[in-house]
């Protein structure tokens, strides 16, 4: 392994005809990332993916896996494994035999790994089962071994808990954190937002083709801004004195409540203004950003605008 | 420890050929066709001969059986088993959805090509092999172990009989190459099986059509359909090379640009499904 990041894209552009499904996404993921690669369906998050594995070949850019191209040779691959929308196995094979044919694919000792990866994922009992007969549950956690037996350094999962009940969404996650703890740099594609917040350090958001954000998810919430709920004596004075107040930003009615966003520094000079003005403060409570409401904020607006990059718009009034 | 090669694949491929059923209907048709064939010749009640070659010694030598199946299996039958597996190879991981799987491993993709065109092309041997020696045994049976006359007229003995066949058997498996290409070719580009196991023989059938084709006589020696015949020339007395030779050179016509678009197009494919 070099230096090189583990994934570097640059300029990725995939088009089908007319139809442009990635539109020059640049990200970086740095080793010990666990990255969230967030979008709606259509996106191109897929798409994406696929290149970054060397599945489709871009119409421009590059993608660099730990400084290698995957178009000129699968050693790009080396250390990199994982699946993009559900894994997928030969159902005539037994889970073990799917794995034997894998482990044989990857070569270099990967065999050793096979009943390491079966327990990891807690399929040995099932092994000797055709993967036909396999729920979605068990194909996931069974693509997790495949992934396990190339002893990766990165691993790019796509919608890994799709399809999961609760306990395997539960489970999936505590091991992709026990992957992140090992030490395993993890890319993670998923629609499930608070399960991103949990476990990804950094994202990047993509609306219509195109990186509407990348970057820290601790640095994102920080650029939103905190919102802030306010109750007073007088709400009508008070929405007043907010409107007037400088810092106070997106101040409106909501559920009987005024709604506003600022920083701390201009709520300390709001509350003294509302004291000034002869109103009272019943409630003043910050309101908690989550990442599901900045991802609706960034890709819920106007296609192509981009306003929502480092600075994404208020999270109520942008929905 | 070492990565993969097209050995590897090639292994493999055998091994999930073992687990499908299209594989056992492909080599249980070319074992049960010469047991059928030989229950109808001692079933017949007219004794003499059709007017085709070594029809009169169906009755007198089993080891005219597996030419005279030769003979006809050209028309649909070796085709269709050949292409069973050669149009299912690349086509059946896509509908399994495989393909992103297998090519996300240690393998370039030119050695997953090479190893599923080896093992295609080993299943079409064995399918020929297995109905020969089936086609020996089942007619020697019926109609002994005795000496064939060669199309020149003369007589050869049963041991350099039994060695004719099964080289016929090799000389009839460079027909049975090309048709293994094409079901490669289709099978890469319609990425659906059903369709390049019927594509494949569609070809082999349309062959036939431009053989008998009032007008097309010039072109015959060039089809595909007459290579199938080459290996009479083994049994003329001398061995006539000429039609083997052609067969030769008329095949890789066919197959190697068949095969070399099927290794571009699975080369440089999009995996954007499964």
């Amino acid at each position: 392994m070099t230096d090189a990041p583990p994934v570097e894209v640059r300029g990725l552009v995939k088009r089908y005809g007319d139809l442009t499904a990635v539109a020059g996404v640049d990200l970086t993921v740095d080793t010990g990332d666990v990255y969230g690669y967030l979008g709606p369906n259509g996106a191109g998050k897929t798409t994406s993916l696929r290149m970054m594995l060397g599945l489709i070949r871009p119409s421009a850019g590059s993608v660099r896996l730990f400084g290698r191209d995957p178009l000129l040779s699968v050693r790009a691959l080396d250390g990199v494994a994982g699946f993009v929308e559900a894994p997928t196995f030969y159902p005539y094979l037994t889970g073990r035999r799917n794995l034997e044919l894998l482990a044989a694919y990857d070569g270099f000792g990967a065999a050793s790994r096979l009943d390491e990866a079966l327990d990891t994922v807690e399929l040995a009992d099932r092994a000797s089962d055709r993967v036909g007969g396999y729920s979605h549950g068990m194909k996931q956690r069974l693509g997790i071994a495949a992934a396990l037996l190339r002893d990766p350094k990165l691993m790019v999962l796509d919608e890994p808990a799709t399809g999961l009940d609760p306990a395997g969404m539960r489970d999936m996650r505590l091991l992709i954190r026990r992957l992140a703890d090992q030490g395993i740099t993890v890319v993670l594609s998923s629609h499930l937002l608070a399960e991103v917040e949990e476990l990804c350090n950094r994202v990047a958001i993509v609306r219509s083709g195109k990186i509407v954000y990348e970057g820290a998810i601790a640095e994102l919430k920080r650029s939103a801004g905190t919102t802030y709920r306010l109750s007073t004596t007088d709400d009508e004075r008070a929405l007043a004195v907010c409107r007037a107040q400088r810092g106070i930003r997106d101040v409106r009615m909501q559920h009987a409540r005024i709604g506003f966003a600022a920083d701390e520094g201009a709520v300390a000079e709001l509350s003294q203004a509302l004291i000034e003005a002869g109103t009272l403060i019943r409630m003043l409570a910050p309101q908690t950003v989550t990442l599901e409401d900045l991802f609706f904020s960034l890709t819920e607006g106007v296609d192509g605008d981009h306003a929502g990059v480092g600075e994404p718009q208020p999270l109520e009034a942008a929905r | 420890m070492k990565g993969p090669s097209i050995g590897t694949v090639y292994r493999w491929e055998l091994t999930k050929l073992r687990y499908q059923k299209r594989t056992y209907l492909g080599l249980g048709a070319a074992t049960i066709v010469p047991i059928l064939f030989v229950l109808a010749i001692h079933f017949r009640h007219d004794r003499r001969g059709g007017d085709f070659a070594f029809a009169s010694y169906l009755t007198r030598s089993g080891l005219a059986v597996p030419l005279v199946i030769l003979l006809f299996g050209a028309v649909w039958m070796f085709p269709l088993i050949t292409a069973l597996v050669a149009g299912d190879i690349f086509a059946s991981e896509d509908h399994n959805g495989t393909l992103k799987t297998i090519f996300t491993r240690s393998l370039e993709r030119g050695q997953i090509f090479a190893g599923k065109a080896l093992a295609a092309a080993t299943y079409a041997v064995a399918a020929i092999l297995i109905n020969g020696t089936v086609a020996v045994v089942a007619g020697s049976i019926q109609s002994g172990f005795n000496s064939l006359q060669s199309l020149s007229g003369t007589i050869v003995s049963a041991p350099k009989s039994l060695e004719l066949v099964y080289v016929s058997l090799l000389v009839y498996l460079i027909p049975i190459a090309t048709i293994v290409c094409i079901g490669l070719l289709l099978s890469s580009v319609t990425r659906n099986s059903a369709a390049a196991v019927v594509g494949t023989l569609m070809v082999s059938l349309l062959f036939q059509l431009l053989g008998i084709l009032p007008g097309l006589t010039g072109l015959q020696p060039y089809l595909l359909s007459t290579q199938f015949n080459a290996w009479q020339g083994l049994l003329r007395t001398p061995i006539d090379w000429a039609p083997i030779i052609r067969a030769a050179w008329v095949c890789a016509m066919y197959g190697i640009p068949a095969l070399a678009a099927a290794f571009l197009v699975f080369l440089r494919r999009d995996v954007a499904g499964g």
